[in-house]
């Protein structure tokens, strides 16, 4: 909109303000976490931070140092040669592995995880077996440690950078490798030379994506016994009884994350310009003979190891113990995850909705940034979110128990630590992200002449919502409330930092499943979530294949 | 613009640049292009003419190499670089293609655009070629600029300075100018054929514009069908059309029946027309006539009359579709202070010095 027409409208008034003051109060639930653990990091207690530094730091930057540097390198060799393959070459099973490499997405990696350990530790099938055969296997590689941890979630997030790759090789056609090849440059040239170039700001934002899922994982490194901030915040708060530690861990994970934030909007407004030419349909690079078998020999094996493997054993484990543990309590961990996400879902699809229309009725610079300040949560790993949130309530839960006790003499305990009011608004601000971008993105397919097409035939107010934007907004809501649903139900540290006393969660099962090394246990729910995981990557499907 | 750089040695004048013969083109087992064939001489300007769906985009890009060949073959400069079962790939066949949506590479900048072929040059070489391609196409002060910094015209030029770069045998442009608007169109593409004659270059263009085709090519291949129906130049593809395809896409006009004389000639409703008449056409056969606008002139003193149906103002000229006593339509091209009213019947005259007849 450019300013005539700003200033051709009139001064809008009453209601309108309103949207604005809503979505202040949405970015406020953002933003009051993220400064109570900052200013733990700008107002340090000498001895905690004495006892972090030299104790605790050293060993949790080299940790969280390897885990981002091998698990960038992984799925960016992963997702660029897969997406590589499957957007601009031909080879046996292109169309079958185009969709099933996404498939990983469905799997939590802390699911991955507790697999993979299962079969390489000491007393897995695979050392036992090399043990069997060649009468010892210390020189097997120990899978409880970085590298194992590495390689689980390059293969549980290799996707982010497979699908943003192969949406820019898509998008980017043919005739720009044709116009290299034209220019002397042989296919393989063009590739290093064009095609790769011309994808990096998408590259990036896919490994991006994937780095902060690094940073704020939780399951995964906790499986492998691989320290790193999350685990540690964990630690400090529920095995040192320390929230001011924690918070002062988080507020230097919220450092990092934030460093990660500036690049990924630094790469983002590269990717305008990045595009050549129109879309353009052009026929593929054949991979003939044994070339296109060892294509499909790398893809086969990638989706075996990151999906069917792992699912294909869940469902063995499940089978040997669903006897026994498919039970009321199994039902009460279902009911609980699926009771949470779908609040969880409900209360970020209003949010999201009262963003987008504020983002509607007010195109300046400060409802702008308070949308954006709104859903950077999405950067901000669970454990950062719940130490920043249980701090101000328990502040809160202190003051009303000095109230009670001034004007009742009695004090009424713990009204708000222990209930879903810290649970719920931790959920909203990580997952706002998710469900705003689906929302919006619909939201802008209502153009102000729609609005005012509908009102040149006396549609307005209640009656245009009705007929006109929620039709159009339909899609994107139900989009938005199936990714949220399914996240919440992934979700580990928060659930089991915040949650009100006995509402255990399958994630929260899987975790003290995988605490105690029952993997058979786990695997129940791990296969419940996986079927949920699912449904967004059906959505996605529909999204993307023609 | 001379250069020394051993790619750009000079090709003998009146060498065969590209030849075509008998190309057959096929998607899968959908036959596109059907035996076309064709030849283009040192420094001519070929272009392939027809409505979309023709096949013409699917020559040219087996020309650059993109697509196989089902039979026939193509040789570049003399030498064969296609043909059933073999095709040499497109980085070997030294041919210059401008892409219809340019290509350009959005990650470079302009001047690495137009160095992006220079395999095989120092950078010095490069640099300077850089600078003379740039000043040639008129933009010299833009190589530092990314392309979605200039504008669709300037992409253009930058698209035709980096297909000319390494001094390629063949320059091919698919749809070069469609997607400018129609000023520029014309006015680029003027500019487009005096570089490729001013050095010399041997061209093959692909567009469904006939003006395009005419203001730029020297021979025009027109195509229907996957078929070439004729191969010339823009007069005679206007004067003369071989078919009533041709006849039909290029120009306007009409096809009038007539009567064949034995005295040589043709009779029709508007009067006698003298000329040549096809062999197979003996006297009192009935034909098709063929009458451009420009065959049928307004002359107040005619006794023949016909009245106006419908009336198009184009400026210096109004082009009349008149409704001829039979019934039937006809156009006449007329200097536009001859304004006369839809329903006003005018004098006309026939002034055709040659005669282009169809059998029926």
């Amino acid at each position: 909109m450019d300013a005539t027409e700003r200033a051709a409208r009139p001064p809008r008034t009453g209601i309108f303000t309103g949207w604005r003051l809503a979505a202040f109060g949405i970015a406020l639930l953002t933003v009051v976490p993220l400064a109570v653990v900052l200013s733990a990091f700008f107002s340090p207690e000498r001895e905690v931070w004495q006892h972090l530094a030299d104790n605790v730091l050293p060993g949790l930057l080299a940790n969280t140092f390897r885990l981002t540097l091998g698990v960038g390198m992984g799925v960016t060799l992963l997702g660029v040669s897969l997406a590589w393959l499957t957007a601009a070459c031909d080879f046996p099973g292109r169309k079958f592995f185009s969709w099933a490499l996404l498939l990983p997405l469905a799997v939590p990696a802390y699911v991955t995880a507790f697999v993979f350990v299962a079969w390489f530790d000491f007393t897995g099938p695979v050392q036992t077996w090399l043990r069997a055969a060649f009468g010892s296997s210390g020189w097997f590689p120990g899978i409880r440690s970085g590298g194992g941890a590495a390689l689980v979630m390059t293969l549980a997030l290799y996707p982010y950078v497979y699908l943003l790759a192969r949406n820019a090789f898509l998008t980017q056609g043919r005739r720009a490798l044709e116009a290299a090849q034209s220019l002397g440059h042989s296919r393989s040239e063009g590739f290093f030379r064009v095609a790769l170039p011309m994808a990096r700001p998408w590259i990036a934002g896919g490994l991006m994506l994937a780095l902060m899922e690094t940073l704020a994982d939780f399951g995964t490194v906790a499986v492998f016994n691989y320290d790193t901030f999350t685990t540690a915040i964990y630690k400090t708060w529920f095995g040192l009884f320390s929230l001011t530690g924690a918070s002062q861990l988080a507020s230097i994970l919220v450092l990092l994350v934030f460093g990660l934030i500036l690049l990924e909007q630094l790469t983002r407004s590269r990717m305008r310009y990045t595009q050549a030419g129109r879309h353009s349909q052009a026929e593929r690079i054949r991979l003939a003979g044994a070339r296109g078998w060892a294509a499909a020999a790398f893809a086969s094996a990638v989706f075996l190891a990151a999906f069917a493997l792992p699912v294909a054993q869940l469902a063995a484990w499940t089978a040997q113990v669903a006897v026994r543990d498919l039970d009321e309590r199994y039902l009460g961990f279902l009911g609980h995850s699926l009771s949470l996400g779908g609040i969880a879902a409900a209360l970020t699809l209003a949010a999201a909705l009262v963003l987008a229309y504020a983002q509607r009725r007010h195109n300046d610079p400060a409802t702008r940034i308070m949308v954006r300040v709104a859903t950077l949560g999405y950067a901000v790993p669970g454990p950062v979110l719940a130490v920043g949130i249980v701090i101000p309530l328990a502040y809160l839960d202190n003051q009303l128990a000095a109230a009670g006790k001034l004007l009742f003499g009695q004090n009424p305990g713990l009204l708000l630590q222990g209930t879903l009011l810290v649970m719920l608004p931790a959920y909203l601000t990580r997952f706002l992200a998710v469900g705003f971008n689906p929302v919006e993105s619909s939201m802008q397919r209502i153009t102000r002449s729609l609005d005012e097409a509908a009102r040149t035939f006396g549609v307005t107010g209640v009656a245009m919502l009705r007929r006109v934007h929620l039709p159009m907004l339909r899609g994107g809501l139900f989009s938005a409330a199936a990714l949220v649903f399914v996240d919440v139900m992934k979700e580990m540290p928060i659930t089991l930092m915040t949650r009100p006393f006995g509402w255990d969660t399958l994630a929260v099962r899987i975790f003290e499943m995988t605490s105690e090394g029952e993997w058979e246990r786990a695997a129940l729910p791990s296969i419940a979530l996986v079927a949920a995981g699912l449904l967004p990557i059906a959505l996605l499907l529909r999204h993307t294949e023609k | 613009m001379m250069n020394t750089h051993p790619q750009c040695h000079a090709h003998l004048p009146g060498a065969t640049m590209l030849e075509l013969n008998g190309l057959s083109l096929a998607y899968g087992r959908q036959p596109v292009v059907n035996r076309l064939s064709f030849r283009l001489k040192q420094g001519d300007i070929g272009c392939l003419l027809g409505p979309s769906g023709c096949g013409k985009t699917t020559v040219l890009r087996a020309i650059a190499g993109f697509e196989p060949v089902a039979a026939g073959e193509i040789l570049i400069d003399g030498n064969p670089v296609a043909g059933p079962g073999f095709s040499l790939p497109p980085e070997n066949r030294r041919v210059g293609m401008v892409f219809q949506d340019y290509a350009l590479f959005p990650h470079l900048s302009v001047a690495r655009n137009v160095g992006f072929g220079l395999k095989g040059w120092t950078v010095p070489e490069q640099a300077e070629r850089v600078r003379q391609l740039l000043e040639m196409v008129g933009l010299p002060d833009t190589g530092q600029k990314y392309p979605h910094e200039l504008s669709g015209g300037q992409q253009q030029r930058v698209a035709l300075a980096r297909a000319l770069a390494p001094c390629p045998s063949l320059l091919l442009l698919d749809e070069p100018f469609s997607s400018l608007d129609v000023a520029l169109r014309e006015r680029l593409g003027q500019e487009v054929r005096e570089i490729l004659k001013a050095q010399n270059i041997t061209a093959l263009l692909v567009t469904h514009d006939q003006y395009e085709a005419f203001a730029i090519a020297d021979e025009i291949g027109v195509m229907q069908g996957g078929e070439l129906r004729q191969w010339d130049s823009a007069y005679n593809l206007y004067h003369r059309p071989a078919n009533r395809f041709v006849a039909d896409f290029i120009g306007e006009g009409v096809l009038l029946p007539g009567t064949v004389l034995s005295a040589g000639g043709v009779e029709t409703e508007l009067g006698v027309l003298a000329g040549g008449i096809p062999e197979a056409c003996r006297a009192g056969s009935v034909v098709d006539v063929l009458l451009r606008p420009d065959d049928i002139v307004h002359d107040d003193a005619s006794l023949l009359r016909a009245r106006v149906a419908h009336k198009a103002f184009r400026g210096a000229d109004i082009l009349y579709t008149l409704q001829l006593p039979s019934g039937a339509k006809a156009f006449s091209l007329v200097p536009s202070h001859h304004d006369h009213a839809i329903g006003e019947p005018i004098g006309i005259c026939l002034s055709a010095n040659h005669v282009v007849t169809f059998p029926r």
